[in-house]
């Protein structure tokens, strides 16, 4: 699937949860079922610090691809964490580096890429553009 | 569990005064808002809002300048308010109120000038462990400036002041600058006791009252204190203004915060003499339509009793605390019963991280402030990421406690689920 696919498999998805605590059920569940970033992985280099709450990423490049695992101390960053991570993990660099991210919106979880908010999923959505970018550069210059 | 039956408001009808607070008749994500974030911000009466549309609408003009008719009503109302405020913390004079921005401009001010004056290398400035940043930046920032060290009164498990060691903290110290009420515990601190303590030394006293001049009545000449700094915003008032009390002979010794104009008696290239207090500390144009908000929210609070707005929010306090503690898994951070707390309930429940609970209370349509409330040293001291605040004002009712109880109890269902 594309990124875009992706996104949109998510926006059906939340389209079925109509109340918000079903959405926010749904949410949580998921960051309960992250798949937890390897300990030697969580370090202070990984953190990404939000004035709220606190996510820890790690990138792997395999075979021209990115992915990544990342955690939260708080879940229902962690659930839209690991939605980020649904999305954009497995493809390019380049695709990366060209994805807009539009499901949060679409989700009605906005307030969280509140810059005032600075919760550490914004910081998050950077730091992986941040990572795509140095890897686009890096197979450019190879 | 616990008999609340006895406790009433006999002196203030709350479902009354609710009315007077527009913006609190609203829903919230399809909820009635219960707003429990004053110690952030208060919401303000009709009666503040009036007076600054009037202000604006009838006399708006600048101060202190002018010969015309409107400049001169202008400045009757704003020095009418700074009348109100010296009466309302009993100072002996009105210019020992000086008008700043908030609590925060007013430590600055105290900081940058009594710390130019005063402070030397080798020096200390007392502050204590439970401190808004606004009372630890403004002193690291001068004592770095001038060599000296910022020294801290440390806090006990409950949130209480450990001062058997006092009498060692203090030597060697130029001023103690502490709060009256902590906003992140709601602790009220023996505020006389440290400031009798500092005396004894002739040590000067700062004493940030944020989160005390809504709460309680607070009188500088019983106190003995020798500067005293609160915001207008969280006591009913406009934002953007807040006072410095500071006692005449200290205010007298002081070189001026910033240069400008009413600051000043006489300008020459050469040398610039200052004017007399209290102008000396509000160098140019000042927030005319804040000062008289601020006098119009004092005006309102006198007009309910402060004693009255104290055992009001006592009793809820009292409530909010039997209420809350039947939630399975709650810890309150800072132990303090209702008798020594004013405004503030910092929790959390079971290992939730308080960024969580409060999104969800948010979608309930609760307004709570979560975080370390601009207070990272107290979190670290209990070594917690932060915590969620649910803060009282007077027009909090028992309903506001029980939607925040049942709002507490659906989010752990959620989270912990």
């Amino acid at each position: 699937m594309t990124i875009q696919e992706e996104q949109q498999e998510i926006i059906a998805d939340f389209e079925y949860l109509l109340n918000w605590d079903d959405k926010y059920e749904y949410i949580i569940q998921l960051g309960k079922e992250l798949p937890l970033i390897d300990s030697r992985y969580k370090t202070e280099d990984n953190l990404i610090r939000g004035c709220q709450s606190r996510v820890w990423l790690h990138a792997d490049f395999l075979d021209g691809k990115l992915s990544f695992t990342a955690d939260s101390d708080a879940i229902i960053t962690k659930g839209l964490v690991s939605l980020v991570i649904k999305v954009l993990s497995g493809h390019t660099p380049k695709e990366i580096v060209d994805a807009e991210i539009t499901f949060i919106e679409a989700i009605g979880l906005s307030s969280h890429l509140s810059p005032t908010r600075s919760n550490g999923l914004l910081s998050m959505l950077k730091q992986i553009k941040l990572y795509a970018l140095a890897y686009q550069a890096k197979s450019v210059h190879s | 569990m616990h008999d609340t039956t006895t406790i009433s408001d006999p002196a203030l009808n709350i479902e009354h005064l609710r009315k007077d607070f527009p913006i609190l008749d609203q829903t919230i994500y399809g909820s009635p808002l219960v707003y429990l974030d004053n110690a952030a911000t208060t919401q303000k009466p009709e009666a503040v809002l009036k007076a600054m549309d009037d202000y604006y609408h009838t006399i708006n003009s600048n101060v202190h300048r002018g010969v015309h008719y409107l400049s001169q009503r202008a400045t009757e109302a704003y020095e009418g308010s700074r009348q109100k405020i010296a009466d309302f913390i009993n100072a002996r004079h009105n210019h020992e109120i000086i008008f700043t921005r908030g609590t925060t401009e007013a430590i600055n001010l105290v900081a940058a000038s009594f710390g130019k004056k005063f402070l030397q290398a080798g020096d200390s400035i007392l502050v204590s462990a439970v401190e808004h940043h606004s009372n630890i930046v403004p002193w690291q920032l001068i004592c770095e400036e001038k060599g000296a060290t910022l020294r801290v009164i440390p806090v006990d498990d409950n949130g209480e002041l450990i001062l058997h060691d006092l009498h060692r903290l203090l030597e060697g110290v130029k001023l103690v600058a502490f709060n009256y009420v902590s906003n992140s515990l709601g602790i009220i601190n023996p505020v006389k006791h440290i400031i009798s303590t500092a005396h004894s030394y002739n040590i000067p006293v700062l004493l940030d009252a944020a989160q005390a001049v809504q709460h309680m009545e607070v009188d500088v000449q019983d106190l003995d204190v020798d500067f005293l700094a609160f915001s207008s915003h969280k006591l009913y008032g406009p934002t953007g203004i807040g006072v410095l009390y500071g006692k005449e002979e200290w205010l007298n010794q002081l070189p001026p915060y910033q240069g400008g104009g009413e600051m000043i008696k006489t300008v020459t290239f050469e040398k610039t003499t200052y004017n007399d207090l209290p102008y000396k500390f509000e160098a140019g144009t000042p927030d005319m339509a804040g000062a008289i908000g601020l006098g119009a929210a004092i005006d309102y609070i006198l007009g309910l009793g402060i004693r009255n707005v104290r055992q009001a929010e006592h009793n809820l306090m009292t409530y909010a605390l039997d209420t809350l503690q039947d939630v399975q898994g709650i810890r309150f951070i800072g132990k303090a019963d209702s008798a020594n707390r004013a405004g503030v309930i910092s929790f959390l429940v079971g290992d939730i991280h308080p960024f969580d609970l409060g999104e969800i209370l948010d979608k309930q349509g609760i307004a709570v402030r979560t975080g370390h409330h601009c207070a990272q040293p107290v979190m670290d001291r209990y070594c917690i990421p932060g915590t969620v605040r649910a803060s009282l004002a007077v027009y909090n009712n028992r309903e506001d406690v029980d939607r925040l109880a049942a709002g507490i109890r659906k989010a752990a269902k959620l989270l912990l689920g």
